[in-house]
């Protein structure tokens, strides 16, 4: 069983229509593709993180996953079954195993819900087989550190870190094999944060889930993730272990993500790779390599040709000419 | 010389469950050209004290006790109505987390960029010509055609580069920035902390800096103000708080930042507990409850202690390095 | 909302409108159609609290029971309009593009007809009838809710709240019902109090006009009808038609607009 992957993502898409009829004639795509053809799979017990910008597609990805958002090209694979295109009898089926935490803290709690029927909303809808409402709060609310006596609260009683709590107690009352984070610890204090990192920490190594955690904050995946995906643009340009990439960055965007992360020491020397602050738009994809506009290592090939996938001690990257160890950029441009 | 002192500041709001003391005697000192950081947990009073300071409080708050010193010479808590909106958005400038409370979305930037200066006395192409200045040194592509565009028509990031455009535009003596980079990417925000520490030298005013991510405070500040439930637990140079920290707070708070753990860690650290309901303040040392080092003299509140030049912590260990690095 | 002095001058008036209704027959003995030439005309004294009208009925006893039918109109009709306007706008809001395009014209087109016009063309299709009455009020309220459900609901559906119950398999029918009408129903159910005086004043006018309620049956709006065809002979007959319709028409605007401030989504607290 756990060698079996949980989760296949294979080639897939996501087109978006753009109703801009005017921008037509001159050329211009009448829809984007806000995820470009992504691969990667996550195994039992696996965490799996996708970084990038925002903009880059992760929550698109994410959306696409559990079949809220149609795929337009490739295929997603649950528990060996594909999953792409279902209906939504069909799907109800397998969103019970996979498990979806959105990004709001308290914005993806039903307002109007208390905390007991927020966590065992997944029984109201997939049925409770003469399960104890009661019961089922009570080891849920535990099992993620809450007291009992919040199960009468709302969720605009609740701070962020408490509100996190509840979304991970829901994530996970099904027992699903694989729940998917879309930025667990956004907008939540330092404090709290490692709470949240803990709690879904601990619950993968208990239950055996795999997970695929969404961050733009490179220093979370560090603690969490076995594998990493870094996301540009709707495509990976680079994949591998998370620790063989924070050592070793190859691709110059994930050297720019990197080092972008200003640390809490004012000793700290910083090189830091800066780069033009604005990601292209998705209606006008640059050419050749589609990060050389920004890359401060871009040279000719880069501007013309699509650099191939390559594969390397199971790092997969797209790049001409990737980065050596510690290697600094030619020259530095401003924002 | 400093350009704003504030001193024994307590500010209280009214609620339905009691008088909520959100600001507890907070004084600390922002110097001439200096950046001052104000880092702490969400509620804990860091926007109640800049709105405190510019005289914006909610209706239900009212200042307790203490002075807010502008430049040496003007009280800021007497300071009439009209005194102080003449002070505001021209000596006092201010960016927040979201640049669309700044940005008017039905006006062009230009036209938003040209009302500022409303009190200049610079002629129609002069302030034009300030306007495209401006943009260019917030590097904004385009300033010229820039002018004529609307806020929506350009990225979050662009946004608030122009919302500190305006800021600045006025060349004010102190810019107060609450969380003006937290809704960005990390690529974004370090441009635009870069951008912010490029402009304050150039314009040679001072920064009150709040955010909650101590990276970046430790990247643009050159002094920090730690807060707790409304306290100051501890200020001092950024070096100092953050090489030597001397409350068991700010020791805690350093440990928990997933960026100063350079290995993979199974189990981050973190602060068990929550902020106190500051409704029912406990008696004693504010961060008591949560604190790893807690002993019986915390009963009573812990004087502040200097302990540096200029470092000063609010514990009864803060003579004591040792003790307090202690992890429970 | 008894903190606030127009919410508990709008609770009184409610509470006696609706008791004067409720207990109409116990409080006034007499037959309030029963038809008595000797009486008529009697100013208001002892035996007749309200006097009589120009059939010598007793105006009190009238009046108590033309406010039955006045509520049971008004909440019966705004009752139905709002389960109507509450799923055409669920439907509108959630459901495809080319329903929501469709069902907007037909509210647009229901709402452009004037509401006498509407009435009259009802009344020539039904005659003069209570039927009459409540259909009227029904396609007036309708396309208002259905578009206040539909605009909510639109904001609602991107919600993060409500894709996360989507993620988690929930059903269309579920999802309306747990995470999407809780949330909508508020803003409705004060306008709908506050409008519950308009299909009073709707009723009382119909009736007036003759359009209504057929004569013995006690309406407010034939009671002021016969008042005004009798004013030179009697002045009370008016002022029992009138006084019921303007306190019941403030009573529900004063506890609708209380309503709307407690629960004004600005001043909700934590
Ligand atoms: N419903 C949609 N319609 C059109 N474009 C969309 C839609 N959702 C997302 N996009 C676009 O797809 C791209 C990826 O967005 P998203 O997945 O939200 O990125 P991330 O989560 O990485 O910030 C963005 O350019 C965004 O504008
Ligand atoms: N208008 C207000 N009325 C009542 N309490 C308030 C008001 N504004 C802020 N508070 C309270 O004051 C404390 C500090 O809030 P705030 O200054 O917003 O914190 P921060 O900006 O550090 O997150 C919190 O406990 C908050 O609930
Ligand atoms: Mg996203
Ligand atoms: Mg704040």
């Amino acid at each position: 069983m756990s060698g079996a992957p949980v989760l296949e993502v294979d080639g897939v898409e996501v087109t978006f229509p753009v109703n801009r009829p005017l921008l037509r004639p001159f050329g211009r795509p009448h829809s984007i593709k806000g995820v470009a053809g992504v691969s990667f799979e996550v195994k039992r017990g696996e965490t799996f993180a996708l970084v990038g910008e925002s903009g880059s597609g992760k929550t698109t990805l994410a959306r696409a996953i559990n079949g809220l958002q149609p795929v337009s090209a490739g295929s997603v694979t649950f528990e060996g079954q594909r999953i792409d295109g279902l209906g939504r009898a069909e799907m109800k089926l397998h969103r019970r195993r996979m498990a979806m935490m959105f990004q709001d803290p308290i914005g993806s709690l039903s307002p109007r819900q208390t905390v007991g029927e927020l966590v065992t909303e997944a029984f109201r809808i997939h049925g409770s087989e003469g399960r104890d409402m009661r019961a089922e709060t009570a080891r849920l609310l535990s099992l993620v550190g809450l007291p009992l006596d919040f199960a009468d609260r709302y969720p605009h009683q609740l701070s962020g870190g408490q509100a996190r709590r509840v979304g991970v107690a829901r994530a996970i009352a099904f027992n699903p094999v694989l729940v998917v984070a879309d930025e667990p610890t956004a907008g939540l204090d330092v404090s709290v944060q490692g709470e949240v990192l803990n709690l879904l920490n601990d619950l993968r190594e208990r239950l055996g889930l795999a997970m695929v955690i969404i961050t733009h904050n490179l220093h979370v995946v560090r603690h969490v993730a076995d594998r990493m995906a870094v996301m540009y643009l709707g495509r990976f340009v680079e994949t591998g272990k998370t620790e063989a990439i924070f050592s070793e960055p190859s691709h110059p965007y994930t050297a720019a993500l990197l080092s972008a992360n200003p640390e809490p020491d004012p000793d700290k020397a910083r090189d830091r790779i800066s780069l033009p602050a604005e990601v292209p738009s998705l209606l006008a994809r640059p050419s050749g390599c589609e990060f050389h506009t920004r890359c401060p290592w871009a040279r000719e090939i880069c501007r013309s040709t699509p650099p191939p996938a390559s594969e390397r001690a199971g790092r997969v990257l797209t790049c001409h000419f990737p980065l050596g160890p510690g290697e600094h950029p030619p020259e530095r441009i401003g924002l | 010389m400093s350009v704003l002192s504030v001193n024994g500041l307590t500010v209280s709001f009214t609620t339905d469950g009691g008088t909520l003391t959100a600001l507890r005697d907070v004084s600390f000192d922002i110097p001439d050209q200096r950046i001052v950081g104000v880092v702490g947990e969400s509620g804990c009073g860091k926007s109640t004290l800049i709105n405190a300071i510019l005289g914006l409080l909610a209706d239900n708050g009212r200042i307790d006790a203490g002075s807010v010193l502008f430049q040496n010479d003007r009280e800021l808590t007497r300071l009439g109505d009209s005194d102080m909106r003449a002070l505001r958005g021209q000596r006092i400038s201010t960016v927040f987390q979201d640049p669309m409370g700044a940005l008017n979305p039905v006006l062009s930037v230009g036209h938003q960029m040209i009302n500022v200066q409303y009190r200049s006395g610079r002629s129609k192409a002069e302030k034009i010509a300030r306007a495209v200045e401006m943009l260019r040194k917030v590097r904004i592509p385009d300033a010229d055609t820039a002018l004529s565009r609307y806020p929506h028509q350009f990225s979050g990031g662009m946004k608030q580069r122009i919302a500190i455009a305006m800021a600045l535009m006025m060349e004010p003596a102190l810019l107060i920035a609450d969380e003006p980079t937290t809704a960005l990417d990390a690529t974004l925000e370090v441009a635009t902390i870069e951008l912010l520490k490029e402009l304050q030298r150039d314009i040679g005013c001072s920064v009150l800096f709040i955010s909650h991510h101590l990276g970046v405070i430790a990247e643009l500040c050159d002094e920090v103000i730690v807060m707790y439930a409304g306290e100051v637990v501890e200020r001092g140079t950024t070096r100092q708080v953050f090489n030597d920290p001397r409350h068991p707070y700010t020791f805690r708070l350093l440990d928990c930042d997933p960026a100063r753990q350079h290995q993979r860690v199974r189990h981050l650290p973190t602060i068990p507990g929550e902020i106190p309901d500051l409704r029912r303040r406990p008696e004693g040392c504010i961060f008591a409850a949560r604190c790893h080092r807690v002993h019986y003299a915390c009963m009573r509140t812990p004087p502040v202690t200097e302990v540096g030049n200029g470092h000063a912590a609010r514990c009864w260990l803060a003579g004591n390095p040792e003790t307090v690095k202690v992890t429970a | 909302m008894l903190r606030e002095p127009l919410g508990v001058l709008g609770i009184s008036l409610v509470l006696l409108v609706v008791l004067g209704a409720v207990f109409a027959d116990f409080l006034a003995s007499a037959d309030p159609s029963k038809i008595s030439p000797r009486n008529r005309f009697s100013s208001p004294g002892f035996e007749h609290l309200a006097g009589t009208d120009q059939l010598g009925r007793d105006l009190f006893s009238r009046v108590l029971h033309g406010g039955q039918i006045a509520l049971a109109v008004a909440l019966g009709s705004t009752a139905v309009s709002l389960l109507i306007g509450m799923v055409l706008g669920l439907i509108a809001g959630y459901g495809p593009r080319w329903l929501d395009n469709l069902l907007i014209l037909v509210f647009d087109a229901m709402k452009s007809f004037p509401t006498v016009m509407l009435a009259l063309a009802l009344v020539t299709l039904f005659g003069p009838s209570l039927t009459a009455v409540v259909v009227v009020v029904i396609l007036v309220n309708v396309p208002g809710y259905a578009r206040i459900i539909r605009t909510q609901t639109i904001a609602l559906k991107s919600a993060e709240y409500v894709t996360a119950a989507q993620s988690m398999g929930a059903s269309t029918a579920r999802v309306l019902r747990v995470h999407i009408l809780p949330n909508v129903i508020g803003p409705l159910l004060i306008l709908a109090s506050m409008d519950i005086p308009v299909v009073i004043a709707i009723e009382a006018g119909m009736s007036f006009l003759g359009l209504g309620v057929r004569p013995p049956t006690p309406s407010w709006g034939a009671i002021l009808n016969d008042g005004f065809a009798n004013i030179r002979e009697s002045y009370w007959i008016v002022v029992a038609g009138g006084i019921p319709i303007i306190l019941t028409t403030l009573g529900f605007t004063f506890l609708g607009e209380t309503l709307r401030d407690v629960f004004d989504p600005r001043l909700k607290g934590r």
